[in-house]
């Protein structure tokens, strides 16, 4: 009896303010700017293309250094006590909670000429040392704050696996490193996953990174989207086609996590 | 953060202990302004979010299987989407409704609509795993003891699933409070405090940023320190009543 009373809204607002947002991006990207419809936009989106290469190519590399520092993170995390856990855990949400533009913008005085980075590397007698305005610094700053999405999911897979199973490895003669890769690492599979899909769909679709720590040199599919919205070059039906592109090409990577995901269980389940 | 302190306009060289910067930080209007309008939306947006969240998740629940699933694909999809597919979807929106019948002008309004729908996920999938926890007599029970439908929610289900409404609650404020790409796209000339920081940081250098970022940081990391102390003070207590 609840029921009827209760959802509709909440179904209505789902409707208007994700659903059709979401159709308006399909609708003017298959329309000009007359508004018939035309392919026009999408066949432009193809100029970019070097764009979006950039941006996947930036974000891999940012996920895989996510997954290089915040597995091990993650793994000696998950060993300690107690006490030291949740102390270590805090210390990795705290630069959560600090708004990400203060961050960036910390980072940029750090990166800069004659920041503390480059200060150092003159103390160790390297030379002068400028990260700022390369892409190097769009990718350290992407880790930078991404990277807790990747330590979390992977902790928390961790904690939660079972004790005894590396016991009944060890009870039946496997070394340290063999524990791991055939035991420890298969079973956290499903906390890497989403933590990789966590820290590439917001690399990839990052866009005042680039600009504050790239120098706006190198530009990212988001930066190229807010260009045609609100900066100089107003055409908001290529940037609704760009966003389609990217919006799908988000959908297929979470797609084929997903599957993998529930293979994964299914496997776990079977065994 | 340290450098807030700093006498010199420099972020390097250090000449001095000073608080002249926090002043001028409290006399800057604008930045008052829009840590006025932060506060305002994250507070307005978190609270609609936390009760259309809840009973959201309530009926949700009642739903058959199938359905369950539409609905809760369709919840995720703010998660999923990249922020600023996120933030031009609800742009384009607003425009749209705003060229055909002139409401819907962007500004505060529009803005708290936004900050609403990015929040209702938080919400929603926070409240839904404790509502499957909980027993479904309880409801069944208050029912038979002659509640009305609407004060046996309120009084017995609320109740026990208060921690996950709070819990989403304060996370729907939090991603408020931080949120930038989505309030970028949707709030017109409306600043918000991650605005004005950009816009700051795009026009020059001022220290006002390093007071502000210092501010801000212990703020939060009070915030924090609170909560875990309640927390550890909760746990106490049950286990005193155990």
């Amino acid at each position: 009896m609840k029921k009827r009373v209760v959802l509709p809204p909440y179904i209505f607002w789902l409707v208007t303010f994700v659903l059709v947002p979401m159709s308006l991006v399909v609708y003017f990207a298959f329309t000009d700017k007359n508004g018939n419809f035309s392919l026009s936009n999408l066949n432009d989106v193809f100029l970019y293309s070097n764009v979006f290469l950039r941006s996947i190519w930036l974000g891999f590399i940012a996920t895989s250094f996510c997954f290089l520092i915040g597995y091990p993170t993650a793994y000696i995390i998950s060993r300690v006590n107690i006490k030291c856990r949740k102390f270590l855990i805090a210390m990795i949400m705290l630069p959560m909670w600090t708004n990400f533009l203060l961050k960036t913008y910390a980072w940029m005085t750090i990166l800069e000429e004659r920041g503390f980075v480059s200060c150092f590397f003159q103390f160790l007698g390297i030379g002068k040392f400028s990260l700022i305005n390369t892409s190097s610094a769009v990718v350290f700053g992407m880790v930078y704050n991404f990277i807790t999405y990747m330590i979390l999911p992977i902790y928390s897979v961790l904690i939660r696996n079972d004790r005894h199973l590396v016991e009944a490895a060890q009870d039946l003669g496997a070394n340290q490193l063999k524990i791991f890769l055939k035991v420890t690492f298969p079973l956290s599979l499903p906390g890497v996953i989403a933590g990789i899909a966590m820290v590439f769909v917001p690399s990839v679709s990052t866009f005042v990174l680039s600009k504050m720590l790239g120098g706006g040199k190198d530009l990212l599919i988001g930066d190229i989207i807010d260009m045609q919205f609100l900066g100089s070059v107003y055409n908001p039906c290529l940037g609704s086609a760009i966003s389609l592109v990217l919006m799908i090409l988000v959908f297929i990577c979470s797609g084929i996590m997903n599957q993998f995901v529930k293979r994964e269980e299914r496997t776990v389940i079977a065994l | 953060m340290i450098f807030s302190f700093n006498s010199s306009k420099s972020r390097i060289l250090w000449t001095g202990f000073t608080f002249e910067w926090y002043k001028s930080l409290f006399e800057d209007k604008e930045i008052l302004k829009s840590l006025n309008n932060t506060l305002f939306v994250a507070f307005t947006a978190s609270i609609f979010a936390t009760i259309i969240g809840t009973i959201a998740a309530a009926g949700i629940l009642k739903l058959n299987k199938y359905y369950q699933k539409v609905i809760l694909s369709v919840t995720r999809l703010p998660l999923i989407n990249p922020e600023i597919v996120n933030g031009i979807s609800l742009m384009l929106l607003f425009v749209f409704i705003h060229k055909k019948t002139g409401f819907f002008e962007q500004g505060i309004f529009t803005l708290i609509l936004s900050h609403i729908t990015f929040c209702l996920p938080y919400v929603v999938l926070s409240v839904i795993p404790k509502l499957r926890q909980l027993t479904p007599n309880i409801y069944e029970a208050a029912l038979d003891l002659g509640c009305t439908p609407f004060s046996a929610f309120l009084k017995v289900v609320l109740r026990e699933i208060m921690p996950g409404v709070v819990t989403g609650g304060i996370m729907a404020f939090t991603v408020s409070i931080d949120d930038f790409v989505v309030s970028y796209f949707t709030g017109g000339a409306v600043q918000t405090l991650s605005i004005s920081i950009y816009s700051m940081s795009k026009r020059s250098i001022s220290p006002k940023i390093n007071a502000l970022s210092t501010l801000l940081f212990l703020s939060t990391l009070i915030l924090l320190i609170i909560i875990n102390f309640r927390e550890s003070k909760e746990n106490i207590k049950k286990k005193e009543l155990i």
